[in-house]
């Protein structure tokens, strides 16, 4: 088998050469604690320090406003429950219904059980069948009691892209609190906090070429936090635990990384996925692309193949060496199709059929030619074995 | 990613039933689409009554198309009545096993080949035909349900999911899921203690008995959640008669009520032999 062609980069990344090698000596000879008081400590406090820095440089914020967490549902969590815990008098939060289960599962229990004998009422708004918010909605939504507003920028299963700058310009206006789930976004498509109305946002390090486990949180300074891990001084006192610096320096590193590559994945990835997406609907009847199709992340690619079942589709494309996913049923790892498939609407036929692709700057041309390749006669393998399996017009007698 | 064993993907990547047959002597789909997995099977039966060629189409996950291919491995030769004994235990166990959260398409397999054994007797096919549908995410009946629970001996709602998907939609059918695994665990220990005695030669109070317990268990509940109620009047060998009281939704259903909702449960739980007489009018003082 020849090497696998990675096409499921928002589930996660590989880990950029450029950000190994940087990494690599804090794993090694420079171990040392940021805060102990010899030079071994100041090595790693400093490149702790550079790594902020770089993370800032790519947000467009102070280095003050970050602080590193331990993975991106640590940085949705935080931000929910400081937003949460320093507005004692609110008791409303408003979401949509498409957001990664790290901000909806959250939310979700705080509304439905509570938290210190306090529940707090949840509205999670609708998208439209392209996974589009209303903004008016969202405007109608927040009331005086609003603790918080959260809205993904960029859904991990769509790609499509919130107008955040919008949405949190009515937040500001209301005086209410607004967080956005940036994980897929960061890395893919500018980010400059200096001219936007955030309060919070959320990034992940393994979705940008950056080793699992590290993730970070911007709080706009001025903005009231109350910490999720009480412990150490760490973090200005805004998160305990001694830093994790090896992931920290990686993190730093892709962060760089990724402002000089941007214009490549907003270039040569789009032309990409757009040549995936418009061959493979040109070879296979019945599919259709879910999610808006101008905002929306460069590198995803969701399409629905009607009559066939995602997970039958991704163990097919395995066995040729590609791998992606889907929001089918049993991928879900549930009985129904994903939650953002029910969300927009798609019917049951397309949704359990839905296959994600999400490229990045390491896929080449080659590796679309041979997915374009194999994936039109794995569909139509499988509509023949289905029941349901219609023909194209063409071939039916 | 699912831990399938080399034989379901041996199966599932080189099936080798997978097809139609022109003009099958029996054709059977369950599922359907919507709920994400759907099975055709198509059978050509010999002069013996013997499975000379079978076919399946599967619209599903790679652990329903190996199944269905299982399945078809299983039968082929058999005749009818043996094929009748398949069960999806045996397409589970040709398949090397399949992990718990799939195990529902093995009995996907045992559905469909019931199906089609039922079109070959003329019968109802009672997994999906009769009974009520329990979970409506899944068009799951509870006759579908009792039959894993009895055949497995489950004891939650989760592995009731596992086995036929029933409960793992919206989840409104929990609680009535984990009456049916206490009702058929009931019926289970109840038979036990009788020895399992034929319900012929039970004592009419033994009968009495019974009857009213099935009444109350299974037939009350959903009388009275629409405001009525029902009376046991009398036992007359066979004959059961009785009365409803209150909410007039259920006088006006009653007839179909009577003989066909409350005869079934009380034939089904009691003795075959029960039918049962609407005398509600006959009696004084409603
Ligand atoms: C939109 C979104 N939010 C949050 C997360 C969670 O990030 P992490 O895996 O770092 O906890 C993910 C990744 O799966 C994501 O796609």
């Amino acid at each position: 088998m020849t090497e696998a062609i990675y096409f499921d980069n928002n589930a996660t990344t590989r880990i950029a050469d450029e950000v190994r090698e940087a990494m690599a000596p804090y794993l090694d000879r420079l171990y040392g604690n940021p805060h102990s008081m010899h030079t071994f400590g100041e090595l790693a406090g400093r490149a702790v320090n550079t790594a902020r820095e770089q993370v800032a440089h790519l947000l467009g914020c102070r280095p003050e406003e970050i602080i590193f967490t331990s993975c991106g549902t640590e940085s949705n969590n935080t931000a929910i429950l400081s937003a949460l815990e320093t507005r004692p008098d609110k008791d409303h939060i408003v979401t949509t219904r498409v957001e990664h289960p790290a901000v909806g599962g959250l939310c979700r229990k705080l509304s439905e059980q509570g938290l210190a004998g306090k529940r707090w009422r949840l509205t999670e708004l609708p998208v439209d069948g392209e996974g589009m918010l209303s903004l008016p909605d969202v405007g109608n939504a927040i009331d005086g009691a609003t603790a918080a507003v959260s809205v993904m920028w960029a859904n991990n299963e769509t790609g499509v892209v919130f107008p955040v700058e919008r949405i949190g310009g009515m937040c500001r206006d209301k005086g209410v609190l607004f967080h956005t789930d940036a994980v897929q976004a960061v890395g893919k498509i500018p980010v400059n906090l200096s001219e936007l109305p955030i309060d919070m946002l959320s990034l992940s390090g393994h979705k940008l070429h950056a080793p699992k486990g590290i993730g970070a949180l911007y709080v706009r300074g001025g903005v009231r936090f109350s910490p999720l891990l009480i412990g150490g001084h760490q973090e200005r006192n805004r998160r305990g635990g001694t830093e994790a610096v090896p992931n920290i320096v990686a993190l730093g590193k892709a962060a760089e990384l990724a402002a000089g590559r941007m214009e490549d994945e907003r270039t040569r990835v789009r032309a990409m996925r757009d040549r995936l997406e418009r061959e493979l609907l040109a070879r296979c009847p019945d599919a259709r692309v879910n999610g808006h199709r101008e905002s929306r992340l460069p590198n995803t690619a969701n399409i629905s193949f009607e009559y066939v079942e995602g997970e039958s589709i991704l163990l097919m494309l395995d066995a040729h060496g590609i791998c992606a996913s889907s929001g089918s049923a049993c991928t879900s790892g549930s009985l129904e199709p994903s939650h953002v498939m029910r969300a927009m609407g798609v019917p049951y036929t397309a949704a359990h059929g839905s296959l994600r692709m999400s490229l990045s700057v390491y896929n080449t041309e080659a590796e679309v030619d041979r997915v374009i390749e194999v994936l039109p006669p794995i569909i139509r393998r499988l509509r023949d074995i289905s029941p349901f399996g219609r023909r194209a017009p063409a071939e039916r007698t | 990613m699912w831990d399938y064993t080399d034989k379901v993907m041996e199966h599932f990547l080189r099936p080798k039933y997978a097809g139609e047959i022109e003009n099958p002597d029996l054709d059977a789909t369950v599922g359907n689409i919507t709920c994400g997995d759907a099975l055709r099977i198509m059978l050509k039966l010999d002069d013996a009554g013997r499975i000379a060629d079978a076919r399946f189409q599967t619209f599903g996950c790679a652990s329903a198309i190996a199944s269905s291919d299982a399945l078809i491995e299983l039968i082929l030769g058999k005749t009818v009545d043996e094929a009748a004994e398949v069960t999806n235990d045996d397409i589970a166990e040709y398949l090397g096993g399949l992990p718990e959260q799939k195990l529902h398409c093995s009995v996907l397999g045992m559905e469909a080949l019931q199906k089609a054994i039922a079109q070959y007797r003329g019968e109802k096919f009672e997994l999906a035909d009769e009974g009520e549908i329990v979970c409506h995410c899944f068009g799951v009946t509870d006759k579908l349900i009792e039959k894993v629970i009895g055949e497995h001996g489950l004891q939650t709602v989760e592995e009731v999911t596992n086995y036929t998907k029933a409960g793992g939609g919206c989840g409104a059918c929990h609680g009535r899921i984990r009456e049916i695994i206490a009702e058929v665990r009931g019926r289970v220990a109840e038979a036990e203690a009788a020895g399992g005695q034929d319900p012929r030669r039970l004592t009419n109070v033994q009968r009495m008995r019974m009857i009213e317990q099935t009444l109350d268990t299974e037939i009350r509940p959903a009388v009275r959640r629409d405001g009525g109620d029902v009376e046991l009047v009398d036992v007359i060998g066979p004959e059961v008669q009785i009365a409803f009281r209150g909410n007039c939704a259920w006088c006006r259903t009653r007839e179909f009520t009577a003989d066909g909702f409350i005869g079934e449960k009380l034939r089904e739980q009691v003795d075959p032999e029960i039918t049962v007489e609407d005398v509600s009018e006959q009696l004084p003082g409603i």
